[in-house]
């Protein structure tokens, strides 16, 4: 198999390039949403794309932290399009999303008590099952502050790990976010997050509310500076993990976006070469 | 235990949709930190980003800010339903065709419609083309008892007063919709092959003979029925245009059920 070095989110104004483009380590990952299709062009153009490299899937709607079993129907196209693609990785979030049949588009929280955890972990463990692969599960961003948390957030993903068998997806820009909206260390989380499960890591851009003065994951920016550092400090002490930058909104040239993932690469590479 | 991920699920829903009486107990301390906005905002792009992107016709016609307002309003009503996006606004023709706002412009609804099947043609599985010369196999009395079965990727609509067809594929190719426009109904036919996606205007008796293909009626019903709504209707002509557009994927014996019963 080969090795996932830095990959790239995949828009449908990038397949061609993303056709033609050679590097090593390269990857492609798309919502798995956006190609839950009978057929078609996107479809031709996905598996053309996954034919000249290694893809995954992120998902955004399964909704795994909602008080309810992941929807049947959803798995079930989930897993038809995993076996056309067949994918390097498969991922998730830690959030919920859909709810008593409507799908609300976005990453919603939740309060972290052991009744969710065992709620996610069953969801998790049902995903898997259907889709017969370990999958990963994403640290979300977060905008509010809980009283009612029973669990931190790292040890709620490391028990999740422990308990299903599941990957973890670190996001650094989400722990950024996240530590700038609610008050903590980014580079201490970072730190203290269990190698071992990391399967993938993510790298996007963010933006800032004047209003709030909060910090919002939007996907639409450059990967941020001091991401960049944290995300060296990251590699440094867990090694080379298959790293992505995403890229969702005001979307530059291609070449633009490699350029990012080549910094990635870089950082890989140099990281491999000390072991 | 698990109860009580439920109903804050519940509440939570109800505070970011602003349903009534929703910011009580828990939730309400969240609704009141600078946070929850993001979620309330994101939760609105999300739904006006997809059905923009679903409904690229109508938001050319009437603007960015038009369609925005609309599509806000649309998505307080009628939430996506799952998270393939591809699938929302099912029932934004429907919403356009009573929107007070929307009265001057009678035709935005069979635009947003088209819009629709366009997406569903785009969409839709993957199936062999059926050749002329697969028709040539058999003979005049055959071919009477045979059905001809659309392809998964063909749409088809007639709209009865109005030039919606000229309007959107005006639209969509982006042209000015030209000052002779012919206030009068109009058909299209939209198919895809080879991973493209044309269209065409199509005849009353061209639709009229789809649907009875779709339904199952054997050639010579269905051209009976094209021909009692447009009698003028010269049939091999339409014949040969739906083949070159790749309109069917099978020719099937006809089912009894549906000889027996034509309406």
């Amino acid at each position: 198999m080969q090795i996932l070095g830095a990959g790239l989110g995949l828009k449908p104004e990038h397949y061609t390039d993303a056709c033609a483009c050679v590097a090593d380590g390269l990857w492609f990952e798309v919502h798995p949403e956006n190609y839950m299709v009978g057929g078609g062009p996107r479809l031709d153009w996905l598996e053309a794309v996954g034919a000249q490299h290694p893809l995954s899937l992120h998902g955004v709607s399964l909704s795994l932290a909602a008080d309810c079993a992941p929807d049947e129907t959803h798995l079930q196209r989930l897993k038809a399009l995993a076996e056309r693609v067949r994918p390097a990785l498969i991922s998730e979030h830690l959030a919920w999303s859909s709810w008593r049949g409507n799908y609300h588009p976005d990453l919603l929280p939740f309060p972290r008590t052991t009744a969710a955890l065992r709620r996610i972990a069953a969801n998790i463990e049902r995903t898997q099952e259907m889709l017969g692969q370990r999958i990963a599960i994403e640290n979300p961003s977060h905008y509010l502050r809980f009283e009612q948390h029973q669990w931190d957030e790292i040890d709620f993903l490391a028990e999740l790990s422990q308990r299903t068998g599941c990957g973890l997806l670190l996001d650094v820009n989400n722990v950024q976010v996240s530590a700038h909206n609610l008050g903590f260390d980014a580079a201490a989380y970072l730190r203290r997050f269990p190698a071992a499960p990391i399967m993938e890591v993510h790298l996007a851009g963010h933006s800032q509310d004047d209003a709030s003065s909060l910090l919002i994951d939007t996907h639409d920016a450059p990967v941020d500076a001091a991401v960049w550092a944290l995300y060296r400090q990251l590699i440094e002490r867990i090694g080379p993990r298959p790293t992505l930058i995403e890229r969702d909104d005001e979307l530059p040239a291609f070449e633009t976006l490699l350029a990012e993932r080549t910094r990635a690469q870089q950082v890989l590479d140099e990281v491999r070469s000390w072991q | 235990m698990s109860g009580s991920l439920a109903a804050f699920q519940d509440a939570f829903v109800a505070a970011l949709t602003d349903a009534p009486d929703s910011s009580a107990g828990e939730v309400a301390e969240l609704v009141a930190q600078p946070g929850f906005a993001v979620y309330r905002n994101t939760l609105s792009k999300g739904c006006v980003d997809a059905l923009r992107a679903n409904f690229p016709a109508v938001e050319r016609l009437v603007g960015e800010a038009w369609f925005a307002a609309a599509a806000t309003l649309y998505a307080r009503e009628m939430l996506p339903r799952s998270g393939p996006l591809l699938e929302y606004g099912e029932d934004f023709p429907a919403f356009l065709q009573g929107f007070e706002p929307a009265r001057e412009l009678p035709y935005l609804s069979g635009v947003a419609l088209l819009d629709r099947l366009w997406l569903e043609a785009f969409s839709a599985v993957e199936q062999p083309v059926l050749a002329l010369a697969a028709l040539a196999t058999h003979t005049p009395q055959q071919l009477a008892r045979q059905t001809l079965v659309p392809r998964a990727a063909l749409r088809w609509r007639w709209f009865v007063e109005l030039p919606v067809y000229s309007i959107w594929s005006c639209t969509r190719e982006q042209r000015e919709v030209p000052p002779t426009l012919v206030w009068q109904g109009e058909g299209v036919l939209l198919s895809r092959s080879a991973g493209r996606i044309g269209w065409q205007p199509l005849e009353r008796g061209g639709c009229t003979f789809l649907d009875a293909c779709a339904a199952g009626r054997s050639l010579e019903q269905a051209a009976e029925l094209a021909l009692a709504v447009q009698p003028q209707l010269d049939f091999n002509d339409l014949l040969g245009r739906l083949l070159a557009a790749g309109a069917f994927a099978a020719l099937v014996p006809t089912t009894q059920s549906t000889l027996r019963k034509p309406s």
